[in-house]
Order: structure tokens, then C-alpha cells, then sequence
């Protein structure tokens, strides 16, 4: 089980990016629990400086776009 | 090799239109095939040719380089970074903060911010290819200009007085800075070239519209309203149209790919230098949706300082264009 975050102010980049993560995650069958966060002072206290970003496990694994599915692929396996 | 743009539009709408040459129609149509397609074929090749240039800059990496500089380089690269760096406008929040955070000068990172929606690759691109290369030096230098007295001013007034609480706070901590790890990597040309192409087709499939909106316009003022009706409202005679024009545009939340357009076919109007740049810039650098995204991180009395700040800016530029004629 994966924990993984999405942040993002609610733009439709950060939305996209939260459904590609459950869709790859459903393909290769990995059990994640995905929650977007959109709350300002947890945005800054996770050291973010572009969104979308993306946190597995609370690691910080890419921010500044909408990831392509090869990196998607890579950060949750 | 811009000519061709000319003879594809002339063919199209003097032989395949069959429009008669000199009528309005004609002007209008032949301005909008001349613009668009010159634009649009244009900013494919450049859009990515700069992104291959600046695939490896983002904005975790200009936090890096701005972290701990001197104050007043500081803002002079703050608004340079912000005229290179690409970053999508819903990320200007967690931007700011981030930038907050690290303890860079409130008025390096409101450099940074005012000058990324006035000056990018796309406006530069079409800039250069309407107006010619002096015209769109002077708009760079004018934009940097901006940035950085905002900067300058921001900081000399305590601005940080007016960040939001949660802000305030982060900023004023007296404890050591946090140092910030930045990994660097390089990009080898593949990657550049992938990123490059990414970077190409989101930012053309985002913008064309507006280039066509833009053009539109530009063709509709070209064609529709007569010379002299610029002259007698929006002539240099009248002081007052500077501010004027900048106070109007304030609300308008327009693209500064749209604006271009717009602007070639004031100038061909007549309508001053001066006048016209205050008008555009404004529209572009200040806009309501913006504001009421950075209402989250500031209090209103920041948000009105800049607006403020702006009007007054632009209006002197203004000023000083229509009464020095380039």
C-alpha cells in the first residue's frame, strides 16, 4: 500500500494528474491510497515550489507538471 | 523570408476571395491570413527551438540561484528569471510560497511574478515578427524595468507587512535558512528534444486561439474604425487618455499572446507609442482572476499597492513615449 499525494491548487493539470496516477495504479495492480491536497500551508510546509507535484510515501517524487505515464510507472513500483 | 506570408495572403484574398483590393473587407482579411499564418508557423519553429535552449530551467532550480543574492541583483535576476522561466499561471501560489519560504526578499519574488505573464517567449516571437526587433527590444527592457522598481519599491515600504498571517510568519523566522539541496542534472539531447516537443504542442495547442482571437480584433480595428476616430480620442493631444487607457485595461484579462495583434493595428491607426503600450501592458500584467488567486497569500492593502503601483508606472511611461518619438 502506497500512500501518495497529489498537490495542486485545484487546477485541471492537478486533477489530471491524480487520474492518471489511479488509472496506472489499477493497470499494474498496485494498492495505493491517493488523496489530492489543495490546502495552502500544507503545499509550503511540503517544500513545493511548482504544482502539480506528486509525493509517494512522503517522498517527493515530481512536481511542475502533468507526469507522463513512464514516470508514473517508475514512482509506484 | 517573411514576405511569403504576404504573397499567400494576397493570393487568398485578391485571387481566391476575389475581394477587391483597397475595399475594408480586403484590408480586414488580408491583415487576419498575413497575421495568423506568419504567427502560428512562426512560434511552431521558435517555441521549440527555445525550449531545447531552456529545458533544464525550472523554477525549483531558479529558487536555487535566487536563495541568499544580494538585494538588488536579486531583483534584476528575479525579473529575468521570470521572463524565461516557463511555469503554468495555477502554479504562481505554490511559487510564491516557495519562494517565501526560503527567505527570498518579498520584492525579488514580486519582481519574478510581474514580469512572467508580461514577457515570454510567445509575446517576444510575436513582437518580433509584427513589430520589428527595436520595438520589441524596448518592450523587454520595459518589462524587466517594471519588475525590478516593484521590487525595489515593495521591499523599501516593508511590503511583507501585508502577506497573509501564515506567510508572515514563515518570513520573519530568525532561525537559520533553511538551505535548500538542489540537484542538477543534465539534460542529454534527447531528453531536450522530448521535452522540447512536449513543451511545443502544449504551449501551441493553448495559444493559437488566442493568436486568432487576437488577430481578429487586430483585423476588425484595422478595418472597421476609421483612422480619424483614433486621432480625435486616443491622439497624443489629450493627456488624459494615458491613464485612462491603463485604468480600462486593468479589468481585462487578456492573454499577452492576444494583445500583440492589437497592438500592431493601434500603432498603424495612429494611435501614439505611448498611449498604446500603457494600454496593452496593463491588460496584460494586471488581471482579475490573478489577483483574486493572490488574494490567498496576501492582504488587499499588497494587492491594491501593486495595482496601484502599475497605474502609476504605466502612466508615466506612457507619458514619456508619446512625448519622445521613436
Amino acid at each position: 500500500m502506497k500512500n501518495i499525494n497529489v498537490y495542486g491548487s485545484g487546477c485541471k493539470n492537478c486533477t489530471t494528474t491524480a487520474e492518471l496516477i489511479e488509472k496506472t495504479a489499477l493497470q499494474l495492480q498496485v494498492e495505493i491510497n491517493i488523496s489530492k491536497v489543495s490546502d495552502l500551508q500544507a503545499i509550503m510546509e511540503a517544500g513545493i515550489v511548482s504544482t502539480p507535484a506528486v509525493s509517494v510515501d512522503g517522498k517527493l517524487v515530481h512536481s511542475g507538471s502533468v507526469p507522463d505515464q513512464q514516470k508514473v510507472k517508475e514512482f509506484l513500483s | 523570408m517573411l514576405d511569403w506570408f504576404t504573397y499567400f495572403a494576397d493570393w487568398l484574398t485578391y485571387s481566391l476571395f476575389n475581394l477587391t483590393a483597397g475595399s475594408r473587407l480586403a484590408g480586414a482579411v488580408h491583415f487576419f491570413i498575413e497575421d495568423t499564418s506568419k504567427i502560428l508557423v512562426l512560434l511552431l519553429v521558435l517555441i521549440y527551438l527555445i525550449a531545447v535552449l531552456r529545458a533544464s530551467l525550472n523554477p525549483e532550480k531558479v529558487r536555487y540561484y535566487l536563495q541568499g543574492k544580494n538585494r538588488f541583483l536579486g531583483y534584476i535576476l528575479g525579473s529575468v528569471f521570470g521572463s524565461v522561466t516557463p511555469f503554468c499561471s495555477c502554479s504562481s501560489i505554490p511559487l510564491f510560497m516557495g519562494f517565501i519560504s526560503a527567505r527570498i526578499p518579498l520584492g525579488v519574488t514580486i519582481a519574478f511574478l510581474l514580469t512572467s505573464p508580461l514577457i515570454n517567449e510567445v509575446v517576444v516571437v510575436m513582437l518580433g515578427s509584427l513589430l520589428g526587433l527595436k520595438f520589441t527590444l524596448i518592450y523587454i527592457a520595459i518589462g524587466l524595468s517594471l519588475g525590478i522598481s516593484a521590487g525595489f519599491l515593495i521591499d523599501t515600504i516593508k511590503g511583507e507587512r501585508w502577506l497573509a498571517p501564515f506567510l508572515a510568519a514563515q518570513y520573519k523566522r530568525d532561525d537559520a535558512i533553511p538551505e535548500i539541496e538542489h540537484v542538477h542534472k543534465s539534460m542529454t539531447l534527447v531528453e531536450r528534444h522530448q521535452f522540447a516537443k512536449k513543451e511545443m504542442l502544449t504551449i501551441f495547442t493553448r495559444i493559437w486561439k488566442w493568436v486568432v482571437v487576437g488577430v481578429a480584433i487586430g483585423a476588425a480595428i484595422h478595418g472597421a474604425i476609421p483612422d480619424a476616430w483614433f486621432s480625435e480620442y486616443l491622439g497624443a493631444g489629450q493627456w488624459w487618455s494615458v491613464p485612462v487607457a491603463t485604468l480600462l485595461a486593468i479589468p481585462m484579462y487578456v492573454n499577452a499572446t492576444a494583445i500583440v495583434p492589437i497592438i500592431e493595428s493601434l500603432l498603424l491607426k495612429g494611435v501614439p507609442l505611448g498611449t498604446t503600450l500603457a494600454f496593452c501592458m496593463s491588460a496584460v500584467a494586471v488581471s482579475l482572476p490573478e489577483f483574486m488567486m493572490l488574494k490567498q497569500v496576501m492582504k488587499t492593502q499588497l494587492l491594491i499597492l501593486i495595482a496601484g503601483y502599475l497605474l502609476v508606472a504605466l502612466s508615466l511611461l506612457g507619458w514619456l513615449f508619446n512625448a519622445v518619438n521613436f
